[in-house]
């Protein structure tokens, strides 16, 4: 298995923060367009999916924040125990439902996007 | 009739008997080498304006209960031996006069994040194992003995030195690990001590073992578990500031200083 130094690790960890902050003020921006009960009517928030804009906007977020949680999730979970097993488990576990979150969130965008919900 | 060692009978001239104050010190005792008890043992001992808590120890020692386990040596926060935590916070004894705590009552336990060998004395190996990971030397291929023209010096500038000298003053007391929060969790954590080591001679011009030393502390136990509580530099008695040395050292490690 590849092992990244935890520098490299770190640097992804910042880089996806500071990226998922600048795309989240963006949603929240865009979210001001309108009024806060219109932006959560279902035709509005299919809209949003339908535009290709937007729903790079919401895969890169996604992608941003499963990276940056769960490798958050990592190193709390690394803090708590100790030992070889337990830390390639919990790193398997972590890019394991990162992959899962991710790949969950872009079946939505997608189908969404392609008119199939 | 039994002898009074030269060191034991220094002491005892130390006590002075004229004080009309006095504290209650309450020590922590235990012995898991025989069983997992743990208690306080209260000792009231007299004391003066320049007592240390080093002093009321000796004191109890010599006069209440010859058993005490504590360790120290030069009673001037030179050598790091007497580390304790003293009313919750970690602290060298020597080096804590009675009237700076503003209490009747003083508690002595062992530091925290440490194994205990016997009543206030700890086992050191993991921190002494730590420093001894981050390579603390200079390290480099050339010698300062010179094969031509005999010994030289590595001339270095007082502006480089003043990159590093504060942290040169650290005396392995390991207050500072003994505070870390992350200490308390993770038992392979590096520590705040050795991070500072290492930070003190990667700043060092004369070295060339900068590579070396990031390596060791880039690892999933090394530097990035550190929270910046802050609570090392707060505790350390010799104005060391491991928590500014880590947060250096990660600029190296982000590449944001050379």
């Amino acid at each position: 298995m590849m092992v990244l130094r935890e520098s490299i690790i770190m640097k992804i960890h910042y880089g996806t923060a500071l990226g998922a902050l600048f795309l989240t003020v963006i949603h929240i921006m865009m979210r001001l367009t309108q009024d806060f009960h219109e932006s959560l009517e279902y035709e509005n928030v299919i809209a949003n999916y339908e535009s290709v804009g937007y729903a790079i906007l919401l895969e890169l977020l996604l992608i941003l924040i499963s990276v940056h949680g769960f490798n958050g999730l990592r190193v709390i979970l690394l803090e708590m125990n100790q030992g070889p097993t337990y830390e390639k488990l919990v790193t398997i576990g972590c890019l394991a439902g990162m992959a899962a979150l991710i790949a969950y969130g872009s079946r939505t965008i997608i189908m969404t996007n392609m008119g199939m919900l | 009739m039994a002898t009074i060692h030269p060191k034991l009978s220094d002491e005892l001239s130390q006590t002075v008997v004229s004080s009309t104050k006095s504290v209650k010190i309450k020590i922590k005792r235990s012995n898991p080498n025989v069983n997992s008890e743990q208690k306080f043992d209260d000792f009231v001992v007299p004391i003066e304006k320049w007592t240390t808590v080093l002093d009321v120890l000796l004191d109890v020692k010599s006069h209440l209960d010859h058993s005490v386990g504590v360790r120290y040596s030069c009673r001037q926060a030179s050598c790091g031996s007497c580390g304790m935590k003293i009313n919750g916070k970690p602290g060298l004894a020597c080096f804590t006069k009675i009237s700076e705590l503003d209490s009747d009552t003083v508690t002595v336990e062992p530091m925290d994040n440490y194994p205990v060998v016997r009543d206030l004395a700890v086992n050191m190996d993991r921190m002494i194992n730590n420093h001894k990971k981050v390579m603390p030397y200079v390290i480099r291929e050339d010698s300062e003995i010179d094969a031509e023209s005999g010994i030289r010096e590595f001339l270095q500038s007082p502006e480089n030195v003043d990159k590093y000298i504060q942290f040169s003053s650290c005396i392995k007391c390991g207050l500072c690990n003994s505070a870390c929060p992350t200490m308390a969790m993770d038992k392979t954590f590096v520590g705040p001590q050795a991070l500072a080591q290492a930070y003190r001679y990667i700043a060092d011009d004369r070295d060339k073992g900068k590579n070396k030393r990031l390596k060791v502390i880039d690892e999933s136990h090394g530097i990035w578990r550190c929270h910046f509580a802050g609570s090392c530099s707060q505790v350390c008695p010799k104005g060391v500031d491991p928590a500014m040395g880590i947060q250096l050292l990660r600029g190296y490690l982000l590449g944001i200083r050379d």
